[in-house]
């Protein structure tokens, strides 16, 4: 048996590290600041999918929606394993919600199902660390009408047509059989992600978008068209080609996708900013505990 | 961002970008061929060089982030034996997954066999940042120039069937030399190899102690092939694997790198296959693979140095005493400044080191596959001069990197003050680990035996001519100054030894050490002289670091020049007292 998995990611700004001014003064994040991440439960769920093709077989393909920059992630999923990368990115896909995430997300897969190879699984990361929402991964189990499993652990076994996994649930776990094809999201605590390969990160640091590629040649792209798609034809060859599909590459109503297709809307951002106004130093012996103890339950801190 | 041992480190990144490995890499990789056949291969010196600083950057991260936060569980925990078999860390068998994961194991192996082709240069960077993050990985991942001897010295055959294997990280190595009564004296070596017509293999049979890693797959192992000889020319090389005949009969519990299993072998019967030539064992091949084991233990102890000077430094400046963080007062700024300013000149030696073993070792390739017609004018002269200067520069590089990397994890602890006495802190885990540097591949007083006779054929003094005459100005022309007076001394003390005690063997030993380290002032002083020049902000390194020194190169010429024999005369009635 040989298995497709298809793992969607995502570039995140890197909210664990924050350095300089994170927040805009209306409260928005100031992504200009942070620096830009592989969102870590993406890292659990393509080594997930890297592992099961160790043991199965098969070809692990990674996709994202973002602009033309995430495909630093795609890369980065290339030095550790996978085998494919797409991108989907256009303006008009920006300023979307997690409802018009997944639908274009799901028009990805198909158009990757029809292209490429029809995929056995999907995987996502539980929830990304920018919006903290979890929607997504299910979203898209539901526009591609697949079942979902959410916050797994681990698989433990995967036979034409059905798969046994771990599910991480409040206060335990649970053991559930599904069938295949089926989305998974997975949990941090699932695995420790490989890092990449010294040899693989030689060779697809040259992997290239046709975007990439053409911004290489600047303005003469049009001149050099031929020469374009002989280049193109050359990196497909080697397997270098990260595929970069547009709104109109895809199957996709207008006014489902980005702004237009996100009912989200955001009634007020609050920025709060804790400030510490005034502090106390208390001493290490036991007098100065006791008291610090006394002064806590005064203020109702303790009780 | 993550954490990252390398893009943390500004003196490390200075050392890669100003490596002088051009010359190297056109030669490693025959004018870039390799890009069609693999897909890794670069295609420029620029190319080459961007892999380097990636798969750095790469192993910087998996350093910091994976392999550090594990050391201290692995120190903890050790290695066990069960039933004669090793087990390691459960810390040390994630980082070696990791490390096979990241497609390191075979660093400097041709593409062809699955390696990255990398110099040496690069590899010691990824050994000093593999031991900044775990002082006892390096026994294992350092371990490399296992594969790379017999890639220099194996058949054709034998590279096909065990390098592969290597660089994949499907087997590991170790290199079985030390016995109970063949230590820093390898021509004593007794374990016994004969031949064995009937199967056409060698056997092999006897006892191997203090064995890094010893429970291996694949062993390469110094044995007495000769009957009836007594010295190192008896000696030769061996290529086994694990198999029953072979015991591990026990670990040592040691002092430090806890992660690294060191052990006693007993070998019965062993089936062998002979690597190279016979009788050449020692003279030849165990140089060449302890000479690149002391590059890859220097990098272990710089790493090492830099992790227990970074932890004193946090602590110094978070500390409060007196009212104020101890980092401001004079006697804790003086031993932080003196950790900073010895790590980096020792990183400047290291580095030179492996450059002009680059060097060596691409020349040395050129004149082994070229027909002698064919080879341009002077590439033999520059291959004999590459070979001398390497071996000069690793024995004083061992020296240099491990007393330092000794001090800087002492002072470590000192700063520390009481709580660095303790386990909470991972002070004296580095101050533990560190001390074997300076004993394992050659003391310290042995690499000033094996560096004596170079310094005394003045082997530097093309390098350091050229260092000498760079443009310097102002701040930095009076400090070359001082170096230039400094090395006339060295020059002065070389001769009025030479000279005048050339028949007193037992004099000459004794000042070896003292003519050894004055040679490495010299040097380093210009090495770090040159540095200033590419890089500005670094005059106060160099400053530092000369005015230091000199004065204690003068006590070294003082002392040579006071013709004082009385240690050589009298030691047996102080130590009879």
């Amino acid at each position: 048996m040989s298995l497709t998995i298809l793992v969607f990611v995502k570039q995140v700004p890197d909210t664990k590290n924050i350095t300089g001014e994170a927040m805009k003064a209306d409260g928005t994040v100031n992504r200009a600041a942070l620096p830009a991440i592989f969102n870590p439960e993406d890292l659990n769920a393509l080594e997930m999918a890297l592992e099961l093709r160790e043991r199965y077989g098969g070809m692990v393909a990674v996709g994202t929606m973002g602009p033309p920059t995430a495909t630093a992630v795609l890369r980065h999923a290339l030095y550790m394993g996978a085998d494919q990368a797409f991108l989907l990115t256009d303006r008009k896909f920006a300023g979307a919600d997690t409802l018009a995430t997944s639908y274009t997300l799901a028009a990805g897969a198909r158009k990757f199902a029809a292209e490429i190879a029809p995929f056995d699984l999907v995987f996502c990361g539980r929830q990304a660390i920018d919006g903290d929402t979890a929607q997504v991964g299910p979203q898209l189990a539901e526009k591609l009408a697949l079942p979902q499993l959410t916050y797994v652990e681990e698989i433990q076994e995967v036979t034409a047509g059905r798969l046994r996994a771990r599910c991480l649930i409040e206060g335990g776990y649970e053991i559930i059989e599904c069938p295949a094809p089926s989305l998974l999201t997975v949990v941090s605590t699932a695995n420790t992600p490989r890092p990449p390969g010294a040899r693989r990160l030689m060779q697809f640091k040259k992997a290239r978008t046709r975007s990439e590629l053409a911004a290489a040649h600047r303005d003469r792209a049009y001149e050099e068209a031929d020469l374009l798609i002989e280049e193109e034809r050359r990196l497909r060859d080697k397997g270098l080609w990260i595929h970069e599909w547009h709104a109109e590459d895809l199957d996709v109503e207008p006014d489902r996708i980005g702004m237009a297709g996100s009912p989200t809307k955001v009634k007020a951002i609050e920025s709060v900013v804790l400030a510490g106004r005034e502090y106390k130093q208390f001493g290490t012996d036991q007098a100065s505990i006791n008291q610090l103890v006394h002064e806590l339950i005064e203020a109702h801190i303790l009780s | 961002m993550a954490e990252n041992f390398f893009l943390d480190n500004p003196d490390l990144r200075f050392r890669i970008a100003n490596a002088g490995l051009d010359e190297v890499i056109r030669m490693r990789e025959r004018d870039f061929s390799e890009t069609e056949e693999y897909p890794d291969a670069p295609d420029s010196v620029e190319d080459a060089k961007d892999n380097y600083d990636k798969v750095l950057a790469m192993v910087g991260e998996v350093c910091a982030e994976l392999i550090a936060p594990r050391a201290r569980d692995v120190d903890a925990a050790g290695c066990r034996l069960e039933d004669g078999k090793v087990f390691y860390a459960e810390g040390t068998r994630e980082n070696l997954k990791n490390l096979q994961q990241a497609q390191l194991m075979g660093a400097m192996l041709p593409r062809r066999y699955g390696g990255l082709n990398f110099p040496v240069t690069v590899y010691t960077m990824m050994n000093e940042m593999v031991s900044r993050a775990d002082g006892s990985l390096q026994n294992l991942f350092g371990l490399q120039d296992i594969a790379e001897t017999i890639n220099l010295f194996g058949s054709e055959d034998q590279k096909r069937r065990y390098l592969p294997r290597f660089a994949s990280g499907e087997v590991d190595g170790a290199m079985a030399l030390t016995e109970p009564e063949a230590g820093s004296d390898l021509q004593a070596v007794q374990l016994k190899a004969h031949y064995d017509a009937a199967t056409n293999t060698w056997r092999l049979n006897g006892m191997k102690r203090f064995i890094t890693n010893g429970c291996a797959q694949v062993l390469l192992v110094l044995a007495r092939s000769e009957e009836g000889t007594k010295d190192g020319r008896g000696l030769s090389m061996f290529v086994c694997e694990r198999c029953p005949g072979l015991l591990v009969r026990r670990i040592e519990d040691k002092l430090g790198i806890h992660g690294s299993p060191t052990c006693e072998l007993q070998f019965n019967d062993v089936p062998a296959e002979l690597v190279g030539e016979r009788r050449r064992g020692l003279t030849r091949y165990v140089m060449s693979l302890m000479n690149g084991a002391r590059v890859a233990i220097s990098s272990q102890a710089v790493g090492i140095a830099e992790a227990a000077y970074r932890e004193a430094l946090d602590y110094a400046r978070a500390r409060e005493q007196f009212g104020t963080t101890i980092d401001k007062f004079p006697a804790v700024y003086e031993m932080l400044v003196r950790c900073k300013v010895n790590i980096a000149a020792a990183r400047a030696l290291l580095y030179e080191t492996a450059k002009f073993v680059d060097l060596r070792d691409s020349y040395a390739e050129l004149v082994a596959h070229t027909d002698r017609e064919a080879l341009p004018p002077g590439v033999r002269k520059k291959a004999r001069m590459y070979s001398k200067i390497a071996a000069e520069l690793t024995p004083l590089a061992k020296a240099f990197t491990t007393e330092m990397a000794n001090e800087v994890a002492y002072i470590g602890i000192q700063i520390h003050g009481g709580t660095g006495f303790m386990r909470d802190f991972n002070a004296e885990r580095f101050y533990r680990d560190v001390r074997i540097t300076n004993i394992y591949e050659g003391t310290t007083q042995l690499q000033y035996v094996a560096a004596i006779g170079g310094t005394v054929q003045r082997v530097l003094d093309p390098l350091m001519d050229e260092l000498s005459l760079l443009p310097y100005q102002g701040r930095l022309r009076r400090l070359a100054s001082r170096v230039d007076v400094g090395r006339d001394r060295l020059r002065e003390a070389i001769h009025s030894v030479t000279e005048h005690h050339r028949h007193d063997t037992e004099y000459f030993e004794l000042v070896s050490r003292r003519l050894c380290e004055m040679e490495i002032i010299v040097f380093v002083s210009y090495l770090l002289l040159r540095d200033a020049l590419k890089e500005r902000p670094r005059e106060v390194l160099a400053e530092r670091y000369i005015l230091d020194m000199m004065p204690v190169l003068d006590t070294h010429y003082a002392w040579i020049n006071s013709g004082d024999f009385s240690l050589v005369d009298r030691h047996e009635e102080i130590l009879a007292l």
